[in-house]
């Protein structure tokens, strides 16, 4: 079965959540909810929240030096902050499932094949 | 020996939506259709155009497409795809027939094909690309001129569009219920112009393509039919009918064009402006306007008229203002302009056009030929000229230049 990552965008510059805010609480709740949800219809593969860009490192190999540069790739407002990797019949399955999902986390989501 | 490329026109969009049923992939199905093709070519010349050139065509590019994928089925994926081959004998996919009060749509391969090609995921001028390449058999340079644009922008939009549906697995089936709302749009939009170009073909010494405006209406009165309370489908199926009523009038006995103004309006098809005008009624019954719908208006108010005098161009240029309104594009500005001369004069009209935002229409030959009208009109001959000179430089039909030729030498030469 095609699997897809579907990335929960941010589009304003975050740090750590406060988990005590209302709206984190909620959209915690509902994230949840929606992955016991794929898990039951045979969908779940993984999902991960991910800390803040700022705790990001890259990390670069070339001609046998390894380099390595505090905070995210891309120094964009726009980061991911959250993923889920489901298996769908297909893309309109998987779109489906991008919907409940943007609307769960209340953030945009981008869907893309795996290879 | 009927031209070839007529019945690639004809056939083409039919036989590659089976094909990309029978085998799963819009590449392999294009590829197998042309190499089917290329074998009528070969052959047909001396063994005869077979009574089915559809059916000869789609069978013989299955064919080759199954001897194809044994010959490279190294990969695993393609090997899969060939044993499929063998199994599915072209008959319908069961599981699609589940979709209940659809099951007859459904059935339709070139309507599976057109929600693919319109698939939401796809930018909204790529899935226009598409579905003139799959479903209308247009080449990449037609396209361009149909849009305005580039030919390596089209190449680009449709190799990439093929290739995210490809990545993406998108479905080869008609939306569920829920979802064909919001998926219907950018359809209505795309068979649209498959009647557009059909009614005036880019190229071909004919100015109409019968077949691709026939087909653009049978897909019009599908989607009606699947979605009777949708408004804007009706609007365009109208639209197509009541545009389709004047074809008779539209060229004389000698194949040349003729100006709506100078349409004998006795050919006009006065069954299918019943039909039209029955349509746009219910669509004001509703009072959910849309582009098409309004469209679908302004050609039941040139029906509607015995003569040319006869029209009602106040009514049309509102028309006209509310649909600017709703969709402010320059090919929109431009009819305006036009009616607006033949309400309130050609300096009206003139003004009008002088006034939109021409880098636009630069390279657009109705731009120029209107405005040719316009100036003829207002006695500006040198400026007549020089417009119908641009104008016969951008047709690529050779009916429409030989009437501009014609215009032309009349602005010349008044006598």
């Amino acid at each position: 079965m095609p699997r897809y990552l579907l990335s929960v965008w941010f589009d304003e510059h975050y740090d750590e959540p406060d988990l005590d805010a209302p709206d984190v609480q909620r959209q915690m709740a509902r994230t949840a909810e929606l992955t016991a949800e794929m898990e039951r219809a045979g969908a779940w593969v993984f999902v991960a929240g991910l800390r803040s860009p700022s705790s990001a490192t890259v990390v670069r190999a070339a001609g046998g030096d390894v380099s390595m540069t505090d905070g995210p790739y891309a120094e964009t407002k726009e980061q991911m902050g959250g993923l889920w990797v489901i298996e769908a019949a297909d893309l309109d399955a998987a779109l489906d499932w991008a919907a409940k999902a943007s609307t769960a986390c209340e953030r945009p989501i981008e869907v893309r094949p795996t290879g | 020996m009927p031209d070839l490329a007529d019945i690639f026109r004809r056939e083409a969009g039919r036989c590659t939506a089976t094909l990309i049923r029978v085998l799963g992939d819009i590449e392999l199905a294009e590829d197998a259709v042309a190499e089917a093709f290329a074998i009528a070519a070969e052959q047909w010349p001396t063994q005869g155009v077979p009574p089915n050139p559809g059916g000869w065509i789609t069978t013989t590019a299955r064919n080759r497409a199954i001897d194809r994928l044994r010959r490279e089925s190294t990969r695993t994926d393609r090997h899969l795809a060939a044993l499929r081959l063998e199994a599915d004998d072209m008959e319908p996919n069961p599981e699609l027939d589940d979709l209940d009060g659809f099951v007859d749509v459904v059935a339709d391969d070139q309507l599976r094909l057109v929600f693919l090609c319109c698939h939401p995921a796809l930018a909204a001028d790529a899935q226009v690309a598409l579905t003139l390449r799959l479903l209308g058999g247009l080449d990449t340079p037609e396209i361009a001129r149909a849009f305005l644009v580039p030919e390596p922008t089209v190449a680009q939009r449709i190799v990439r569009a093929k290739r995210k549906l490809r990545d993406n697995h998108a479905p080869y089936s008609v939306p569920r219920a829920a979802e064909l709302p919001d998926r219907l749009h950018a359809v209505l939009a795309a068979i649209y112009l498959i009647y557009t170009e059909g009614h005036t073909a880019t190229t071909g010494d004919s100015l109409t393509r019968v077949d691709l405006s026939r087909e653009a209406i049978r897909l019009g009165r599908v989607l009606t039919e699947l979605m009777p309370d949708e408004p804007e489908a009706v609007g365009l199926l109208a639209l197509m009918l009541l545009t389709e009523a004047r074809r008779p009038a539209r060229t004389a006995t000698d194949g040349s064009m003729v100006r709506l103004a100078d349409q004998d309006r006795t050919r006009w098809d006065r069954m299918l402006i019943t039909e039209g005008h029955t349509l746009v009624r219910a669509c004001l019954r509703r009072n959910h306007p849309g582009p098409f719908q309004i469209q679908a208006a302004i050609a039941a108010v040139h029906a509607d008229a015995a003569t040319a005098a006869a029209t009602d161009w106040s009514q049309i240029v509102a028309l006209y203002d509310q649909l600017y309104a709703m969709r402010p594009n320059a090919v929109i500005a431009l009819n305006r302009a036009v009616a607006i001369g033949e309400l309130r004069g050609a300096a009206a009209g003139l003004d009008a056009l002088d006034s939109l935002d021409v880098t636009l229409l630069e390279d657009y030959q109705p731009y120029h030929a209107a405005r040719a009208d316009l100036l003829a009109r207002a006695g500006r001959r040198d400026a007549t000229i020089a417009a119908y000179d641009r104008a016969i430089e951008l047709t690529a039909n050779p009916t429409e230049r030989r009437f501009l030729e014609q215009q032309r030498k009349t602005a010349a030469d008044p006598t």
